[in-house]
């Protein structure tokens, strides 16, 4: 009752949240939208006895992916409108519709056979947390060490590409300099574009 | 209708994953983009977890671990690559990304 509850709820709430992201056209509204989208999808993951999984998705999501997109938007104009592109809405829904099937089709396919026998079984008495170490660090070790160096090296993708003149700070120069950078900026661009 | 199974919340993936390919189709804005990008991302994590849950298995909540993992490079990454055109080119449209040049 209570988790019939607890999901029509959350269901209800997750979808509004997405559907404000993707057809608002400020860029604030979006951000905070798919924030608290990204928090109530985490209580799926809690009710399905995913906790670990559930923790993880608030503090990467959350935490890390809405901390680096405000950063980032701190570089746009976001007071600006967002143009849209005018194509013809029925055929965006209807083939958006058709692959949202299919993807469904995909998940569901393996599981008509009903042969499905699970290859790490949940262990009785242990927590999710425990249970998830016990599988991530014996069978999925080196995804597990792979994944690792994939942050790293966006990691440092990042801070190239993103740390380009940050040791010029705009507060701390004069307007004469900031004139000079930016006929600098203007003479780059003649060249690069 | 009162007991929540598997197939309400393969229902309920569906419906999130509409949403992203909806805003993935029809934005232009690339950051709106990438927040479509990352419904997409979340949706399947949902199917993942769900199945996990109700075949007692804990492949499904790995792949959601490597997923989410998935996310944050492509968000920093792609963060970085669109900062870098919006101080080239003050602007973060789509239609004018269209010409590639070396």
């Amino acid at each position: 009752m209570f988790e019939a509850v607890a999901f029509y709820l959350f269901a209800f709430l997750t979808i509004l949240m997405f559907f404000i992201t993707v057809t608002t056209s400020q860029a604030l509204h979006a951000l905070t939208a798919l924030a608290a989208g990204m928090i109530f999808i985490s209580a799926f993951f809690f009710m399905l006895d995913a906790d670990f999984l559930g923790a993880i998705q608030i503090v990467v999501y959350s935490g890390a992916v809405m901390a680096l997109y405000a950063f980032g938007m701190m570089f746009f104009d976001t007071t600006r409108e967002i143009k849209e592109k005018q194509g013809n809405n029925y055929i965006v829904a209807g083939l958006t519709i058709l692959s949202a099937i299919l993807i469904v089709l995909i998940f569901a396919a393996p599981m008509i056979t009903e042969s499905v026998t699970a290859l790490y079984p949940m262990t009785e008495g242990v927590g999710n947390t425990q249970e998830v170490g016990m599988v991530l660090f014996t069978k999925y070790l080196i995804p597990f060490e792979v994944a690792a160096v994939m942050l790293l090296v966006a990691m440092i993708a990042g801070i190239v590409l993103a740390g380009k003149k940050m040791d010029l700070s705009m507060t701390l120069m004069t307007d004469a300099e900031i004139e000079e950078a930016k006929k600098e900026k203007e003479r780059n661009s003649r060249i690069f574009s | 209708m009162m007991e929540i199974g598997l197939n309400h919340y393969l229902v309920l993936s569906a419906i999130l994953f509409s949403i992203g390919l909806i805003g993935v189709m029809k934005r232009k804005n690339l950051l709106m983009l990438f927040f479509a990008t990352e419904i997409l991302l979340n949706s399947v994590n949902i199917a993942f977890a769900a199945i996990s849950h109700f075949y007692g298995d804990l492949t499904g909540q790995m792949f959601a671990f490597f997923v989410i993992a998935i996310a944050a490079s492509e968000v920093a990454v792609g963060l970085g690559l669109l900062i870098v055109w919006h101080k080239r080119h003050n602007n973060v449209d789509l239609d004018q990304m269209s010409t590639m040049k070396g």
